[in-house]
């Protein structure tokens, strides 16, 4: 089992609706947010393009925030998401040094917190708060290792991208193009 | 020409605009275990050589800095943790991944061993001292005896905490400026620089104090050959660590590092102690302060600098 998250740029209207919604389902402390959108506008005018991407934790297959952490806290869950245990987190915040998407951040409670594909929801046979009230439906959450998988069969048939492969982490956050 | 405009929504406290999740806090520390690491290496290695009566200052005076840096760093370090009461967490696991780890685990080691150490010598700087229990002065005897094991196991442990030092921060492939290997190497000779320094400083024999302005000549020599080294792979190397010499060769970070760590901190002293030793007389703390200020600066403009490098935006 291999969770992925494909996410398409050409649908995406940058609504920030997956914002809000994992802010309410995860009781974000206000200020923070878990997923965020970002706009990136390319080119020269009057040739110019624009990329809504709607960015989280990459849940990497090599993470280097698991790599990281002194204590075991950031860890692996069944099916490569990556979580942090609250009741280990020293609050070091070396994770977030490691982190080449800078999705991670300081909880006002003093641990380290981040997107965890909405482990609790997926768990119950559900997709994340994010992917759930997208209202495009640009986002698409499933299992890589299953080929009939919605993510798997979307990404067969199109084009996509990872963020900064250069780094090394092996994302799973694939941003369809 | 191909431009890009971002804007992100992103407002994390310390993510945003640009990571500053590391504070005073880290750098303090990271001079202040290289000091000790410093001063311990030396201690020891005199030891291992059988030289305490020609080394009185690095081997029985100078290691009492250890274990008031180590406790002045490991206090630094623990005001860096934002869940302090899960502290301990550091101590029910051994991740031989993460440097901070294996580095928690040698600080649990040496900063006793500093203790002993200095208590063993503790009557040479204070001569009445009194152990007031008899087991106490049993066990400082039985020290004594065997401080060739214990300086073995110091100096090994020694070096593992200056390497780590830079191996803490070269862990982090997100931050180009860290991600380099050279950084542990290059953290180790910088604190056993700032440890010489100090006993050179201590130190009251002229002829102890030449060696010392020695060693520290040539630590001063290969430090500034692994920062030419440095920003030599990073210009080599792919587009975002370009970027990160840049801040140094040009960028924002220019002047800090120029001025006060290259020149003050390592060419100015080099230069002090090359006329010390050619016969003209300049005052030892001079270039013994520049030093271990240079060291203290040196590690405050990584860490900033490091933190402002990045792979995204």
């Amino acid at each position: 089992m291999r969770y992925a998250m494909a996410i398409d740029t050409k649908k995406c209207v940058g609504c920030s609706d997956c914002v809000v919604a994992c802010q309410t389902e995860n009781n974000v402390p206000i200020g923070y947010c878990r997923d965020w959108v970002v706009e990136v506008t390319a080119g020269k005018y009057p040739n110019l393009e624009i990329e809504l991407r709607s960015e989280r934790c990459n849940h990497c297959d090599n993470s280097p925030c698991v790599r990281c952490c002194p204590t075991g806290a950031s860890h692996y869950e069944e099916g490569g998401i990556v979580t942090v245990n609250h009741y280990e987190c020293i609050g070091c915040n070396a994770c977030i040094e490691s982190c080449p998407y800078d999705a991670r951040y300081s909880h006002p409670d003093g641990y380290v917190d981040k997107c965890t594909f909405c482990i609790h929801r997926v768990e119950k046979g559900q997709n994340p708060a994010c992917v759930s009230v997208c209202p495009t439906n640009c986002m698409y959450f499933g299992d890589l290792d299953d080929p009939l998988s919605e993510v798997s069969q979307v990404m067969k048939n199109r084009k996509w991208k990872v963020l900064a492969p250069e780094a090394g982490t092996n994302p799973n956050v694939y941003y369809l193009i | 020409m191909k431009e890009e405009l971002l804007v992100s929504g992103r407002q994390n406290l310390n993510i945003d605009p640009v990571l500053h999740i590391w504070h005073w806090q880290i750098p303090l520390y990271l001079f202040l275990g290289g000091l000790a690491a410093g001063v311990l290496f030396f201690a020891a290695l005199y030891t291992i050589q059988g030289k305490e009566k020609q080394y009185p200052t690095a081997v029985k005076i100078a290691p009492i800095i250890a274990p008031f840096a180590l406790v002045f760093g490991l206090l630094a370090l623990f005001l860096d943790l934002k869940h302090q009461l899960y502290f301990w967490q550091l101590y029910t696991t051994v991740r031989l991944d993460s440097p901070m780890s294996w580095g928690a685990w040698t600080l649990m080691a040496i900063t006793p061993l500093s203790f002993i150490w200095s208590a063993v010598y503790i009557k040479e700087i204070f001569p009445n001292w009194d152990w007031k229990f008899s087991f106490l002065n049993t066990f400082e005897a039985w020290c004594r005896k065997n401080i060739k094991i214990f300086a073995w196991i110091i100096i090994i442990l020694a070096i593992i905490l200056g390497v780590y030092t830079g191996i803490l921060l070269s862990a982090f492939n997100a931050r180009p400026l860290w991600n380099t290997s050279i950084l542990g190497p290059l953290f180790l000779v910088s604190g056993l620089s700032t440890g010489a320094a100090s006993i050179m400083w201590i130190s009251k024999d002229s002829a102890e104090r030449r060696v010392f302005s020695k060693i520290d000549l040539i630590l001063i020599g290969i430090e500034l050959f692994f920062i030419v080294h440095l920003l030599m792979g990073f210009m080599a190397s792919s587009k975002v660590q370009i970027e990160a010499a840049e801040l140094f060769l040009g960028g924002e970070f220019t002047v800090p590092f120029w001025i006060f760590v290259i020149g003050l901190g390592l060419v100015v002293p080099a230069i002090l102690e090359s006329l010390e030793l050619m016969g003209k007389h300049i005052p030892i703390n001079i270039p013994a302060i520049l030093i271990i200020v240079g060291g203290l600066i040196f590690r405050f403009i990584m860490v900033e600098a490091g933190q402002v490098t990045r792979y995204l935006y």
